[in-house]
């Protein structure tokens, strides 16, 4: 035995059998993406590409009169200068909306770059191709566009009221209106007799995405045969194939898209973006390779951004605090265009505004869509998730306050219990398992609750002009997106199934191809971990093939929480069937029954006779060789699975904050932060943990930081990181995490999804604290983001109006 | 996020960077750090034709004592001055207040000099500066001249340095075991002050200077006159804001500016000792 061939450590296995699963491993990803081994779009070398550079609209709402493209075609290294109308021909469609939501849904004609008129500051105007980057953004400077500004709609009551329309050719700005409801009859009723009625009105804030690389496309025609290879840091290179093949009219076989390392999404890079159109368009019409990197200015502006909803709530009780009907009506803003899935974002919260409580048959749920002359909008870490778990969970507090009751009081006397699940909601949709209380209570052991209460009522006493505030909030994600037949229940123009390959080479190495495709969540050390754990190899020795549609035809990428609910399965299936097939060649060799074999750590043993045993590697080179298979047997030792999810996947948690309030100032300095998520069976709980902070920080910057601020002529005022405030490490509390472990029962690995939680936990714990830590002074409610200023502005007014009202005081159990 | 393009120079001396000054007159930007004027020329806010390199003159890069005050060479980077034993000891407002500046990357590039000779109202070592009382070396064709900080920033974004000149020290008193305090209150770390105030105080003689509340940095006069008339932290506080022009951003509106300086002062010159 030489030092290379050590035996591999054999670990004792957990409650679940597992070895590797479930235990914290370092992610493979990490060395290349932080040494800057790993190529992103724009660090591919492409000799002779032409870059695209593109005209944006400085005007918020304006019709075009003239462009003069004169100027910038003079220029050298300019090779080429396009308006709107002059690449009309290229398309074959508009740009896709995948997601009409209602029948009549209302949708204007989009197009790469604007045709006529403009819709929002950063709206394509014109196109520039030139052979250096710097070339075509100088030669930016050198057309001359005529405008006829027209009025901005900035705001969405003003959107809805038409007064200036954003498309004439609609007739209105509103897009669509969405129902669901469940009972009106009973919610009238129950309105009519609650106890307690609590009527809020929230405002989800405009926010930027601001993955760390910004968008940066490359399209490549090939040699040979006229395919075009589409490189795009996108989170969605199946989708983007299709869409791409579609609006431009190519056969999608012409068509290969790879998405290289990709820095990052939330959101944003769910989409089809005009510059990813214009570079395939361009890079066709001139043979030429044309790329194209997104600025950070642009990124704040082109593309595209999350939230932007105003949210009625109502909730109606009884005398105990128990919940009887939810009543929402949201105005949402599309911004200026529909974009990929703009319209849908609001609705995927539709099912959560009645959050993890038992409520009765009796819910009224109504969308309005709008546009609006800002940047379009659509999915955002959570995407009408976070928003809906916001509004439930603020509106909680305030049935808090109402009751009397301590917020954990009151949302344990709501809670779905444990026993209830499998639990049918009000909606129809099947939560699969939960355990509520237990998440809360493990928090509320974290963060020493009364130690924390104490010490608020102490420091009020003392009159102190440091105020402690205790946030809470227990959320329900809606994840694993989605049974393809919900899908189209929701009238969603694609499937919801994930695809994987297992491949187990000559040399007993795996190859997993998966149709879900990372940009920063660490799939392949994932995977990884799964097969290696169920073939009884080395995670080392799996490599995980991903993000090219040559190599990894069949996909639907990823977002909503569903690469390892979805995309996970798919290989927990592939794997099941690649030891079907190597129990049938292990028999054969050892001449047995293939139901008299077992398989552990990699190794087929016969039932009884362990010493009668082949190694998988052995039936891996005889399905190679296939010298001897069993007949019918086709040599190879690999399977193909497209999975479909029979339903959503349900995490939950509970989140507590705990913060302080410089009454003089208004700055808040969150002192505790415990996120309790429960997301079933961890893969890695290294991965987890990194989900929750990262997700926990973007709630929380949404609770303190961040706001894409426009003025009333629609002009974005944080286009840059100095004005957009992405809070740095040093920003950021202490974040002390905890899990329970409820397995979901509707899949083999007891999994569900962790990517969105923490980010749809932390905002209303946040904001429940701030209104927690100021409400004995009278401050009942607090905008977002809670910066300095809005905090001092409260303070101020409350105190004009005259300090605190008696229901205004502490939680019942701490006053 | 590409600048205009632009002419480079790199100056061998500091005179010969004045003499390219003299060449290439209104079109020339000095650049050390380049991370006060870099944005600016990304955002193509500023499109100098011609830039001349001033970082890598390294005789502009010390601190030394200087008798009855410290002099630190123009091209000193934050990073230096905020480790300097000798600033630490003598000086320990402005040691501190430099390590306050931006984030470590902008601290290991960025210079005091250029910090200064920028006049940012929003920047920190500005009003440090005129807490302190210090004074500003200035190289031009007819060699050296020495202006008192208080008399330095005249207008925004604009310095008593003339078009020829070089700004090559910046000259500190000594101030060894006195109260100081450097207040920066901001929304992130790494952000300019939504309001600042850097106050000095011995045995009744006091500075105090405000970050961002005007046009240009400030002393805040009204608020030592106070003190040396007697008056208590919390009374001389209460005229922060007097000679003030605050400004709206999306930060702070000028009446939450007023209210905040004032809480800053009287916060300052406690801890100062006042």
């Amino acid at each position: 035995m030489t030092a290379t061939e050590t035996p591999p450590v054999v670990v004792e296995p957990d409650a679940n059998g597992n070895r590797i699963i479930g235990r914290p491993r370092v992610r493979r990803e990490d060395p290349r993406l932080l040494s800057g081994e790993a190529k992103f779009t724009d660090d591919l070398d492409l000799p002779g590409a032409l870059h695209l550079a593109v005209l944006r609209s400085p005007l918020a709402h304006a019709r075009i009169t003239s462009i003069d493209l004169s100027g910038a075609l003079g220029l050298p290294g300019v090779v080429a200068a396009y308006t709107g109308e002059d690449l009309a021909d290229l398309w074959a469609t508009p740009m896709p909306c995948a997601w009409a939501v209602t029948e009549d849904m209302l949708n204007s004609p989009h197009y790469p770059i604007a045709i006529g008129k403009v819709c929002y500051v950063g709206d394509g105007v014109a196109a520039v191709l030139a052979t250096s980057n710097e070339a075509a953004r100088d030669a930016l400077e050198s057309i001359i566009v005529d405008y006829d500004p027209l009025p901005a709609v900035v705001d969405l009551e003003d959107a809805l009221s038409d007064r200036v329309l954003v498309h004439e050719d609609l007739g209105t700005n509103t897009s669509y209106t969405w129902k669901l409801d469940v009972g009106l009859d009973e919610v009238e009723a129950a309105f009519a007799s609650a106890a307690h009625v609590v009527k809020e009105r929230y405002v989800q804030q405009r926010l930027i995405p601001m993955a760390m690389e910004p968008r940066a496309v490359a399209a490549v025609p090939q040699p040979f045969g006229g395919d075009i290879t589409l490189y795009s840091a996108t989170q969605i290179p199946h989708v983007l194939k299709v869409m791409t093949a579609i609006t431009l009219g190519i056969p999608e076989q012409q068509l290969r898209v790879i998405a290289p390392s990709v820095g990052g999404g939330f959101g944003s890079k769910l989409d089809v973006y005009a510059e990813e159109l214009l570079c395939t368009a361009l890079a066709q019409k001139h043979r030429v390779a044309v790329r194209w990197v997104e600025e950070r200015t642009e990124n704040a502006q082109a593309t595209i951004q999350g939230r932007g909803q105003i949210q009625d709530i109502e909730l109606a009780a009884d005398e105990n605090g128990k919940l009887l009907a939810v009543r929402v009506n949201l105005l949402a803003d599309m911004g200026g265009y529909l974009q990929l899935i703009t319209p849908g974002i609001p609705l995927l919260g539709a099912f959560l505004y009645a959050g993890v409580y038992d409520l009765p048959l009796a819910y009224s749920f109504t969308c309005t869509g709008v546009y609006t002359t800002l940047t379009p909008t659509d999915a955002y870490r959570g995407a009408g998730r976070p928003e809906a778990t916001y509004a439930i969970e603020r509106a909680m507090d305030r049935l808090a306050v109402a009751t009397g009751l301590d917020p954990v009081e009151l949302r344990r006397r709501n809670f779905i219990q444990k026993e209830q699940f499998p639990y049918t909601a009000f909606t129809g949709l099947v939560y699969d398992s939960g355990d509520h209380d237990g998440a809360l209570t493990k928090a509320l052991a974290m963060v020493d609750y009364d130690g924390v209460r104490a010490e608020q009522a102490a420091r009020r006493a003392a009159g102190s002009t440091r105020h402690l505030g205790i946030g809470i909030s227990t959320y329900f994600e809606m994840c694993g997106l989605a049974p393809s037949r919900v899908l189209a229940s929701l009238n969603y123009s694609a499937g919801g199934w994930e695809s994987a390959t297992v491949r187990v080479l000559p040399t007993n190495k795996v190859q997993v191809v998966t149709g879900a495709s990372p940009h920063g969540q660490g799939h392949e050390t994932s995977w990884s971990m799964i097969v290696a754990e169920r073939l009884g190899v080395d995670p080392d020795d799996v490599d995980v093939l991903h993000s090219d549609t040559a190599l990894a035809p069949l996909g639907m990428d990823t977002y909503g929480s569903r690469s390892l609910a979805v995309g996970g399965i798919a290989i927990y299936q592939a794997i099941d069937k690649v030891i079907d097939k190597a129990r049938l060649i292990a028999a054969h060799i050892l001449e047995c029954d293939p139901l008299d074999l077992e398989f552990d750590l990699g190794t087929f043993s016969v039932r009884g006779t362990p010493s009668s045993q082949v190694p998988l590697a052995q039936v891996a080179f005889a399905a190679f060789t296939a010298h001897d298979l069993p007949d019918g047997l086709e040599p190879n030792l690999e399977a193909q699975v497209t999975y479909d999810p029979p339903n959503f996947s349900w995490p939950f948690g509970t989140h507590i904050c705990v913060l302080d309030i410089d009454e003089e100032t208004g700055a808040i300095d969150v002192v505790k932060f415990v996120a309790v998520d429960d997301c079933g069976n961890q893969i890695n709980p290294t991965i987890v943990d990194g989900q929750v902070h990262g997700g926990v920080i973007q709630g929380l910057a949404q609770a303190l930081f961040e706001e894409a601020i426009y003025d009333a002529d629609g002009n974005p005022l944080t286009s840059t990181l100095a004005d957009y405030l992405v809070p740095a490490a040093c920003d950021v509390p202490p974040i002390t995490t905890g899990h329970t472990i409820t397995p979901s029962p509707t899949n083999p690995l007891g999994v569900k999804g962790i990517g969105e939680a923490g980010t749809i936990g932390s905002a209303p714990a946040v904001m429940n604290a701030v209104v927690d830590a100021l409400s004995h002074l009278g401050v009942t409610e607090m905008a977002m983001p809670a910066s300095p200023l809005r905090v001092w502005t409260a303070i101020e007014a409350a105190r004009v109006a005259g300090g605190a009202s008696p229901t205004a005081a502490t939680p019942g159990g701490a006053s | 996020m590409i600048p205009a393009a632009f002419d480079y120079t790199v100056a061998e001396s500091v005179d010969h960077a004045i003499a390219l000054l003299g060449e290439h007159g209104d079109d020339a930007k000095l650049i050390a750090g380049g991370h006060s004027l870099l944005p600016l020329m990304k955002l193509r806010l500023a499109t100098p034709a011609m830039l001349i390199d001033v970082d890598r003159l390294d005789e502009l890069s010390f601190v030394r004592d200087g008798g009855d005050h410290i002099a630190i060479g123009a091209r000193t980077r934050h990073h230096d001055v905020q480790n300097s034993l000798l600033l630490q000891t003598d000086v320990p407002i402005l040691a501190h207040a430099a390590g306050q500046v931006g984030d470590p990357q902008v601290r290991h590039r960025g210079t005091i000099g250029g910090s200064i000779a920028h006049a940012d109202p929003a920047s920190d070592l500005p009003a440090v500066l005129l807490a302190l009382g210090g004074s500003l070396v200035a190289r031009g064709p007819s060699g050296d001249r020495v202006i008192d900080a208080r008399d330095f920033f005249v207008g925004f974004l604009e310095s008593a340095l003339a078009p020829t000149e070089v700004l090559t020290e910046i000259r500190v008193p000594k101030v060894p075991g006195v109260g100081w305090s450097f207040q920066k209150f901001n929304r992130r770390a790494q952000d300019w002050a939504i309001v600042g105030v850097a106050a000095v105080h011995n045995n009744g003689s006091s500075g105090v200077g405000l970050v961002n509340m005007g046009s240009t940095p400030l002393f805040a006069a009204g608020v030592v006159e106070a003190l040396r008339n007697g008056a208590s932290a919390a009374d001389a506080a209460a005229h922060a804001d007097e000679g003030t022009e605050p400004q709206t951003d999306i930060n702070a509106t000028p009446e939450y500016r007023r209210h905040l300086v004032k809480v800053l002062v009287r916060r300052a010159l406690e801890e100062a000792g006042a």
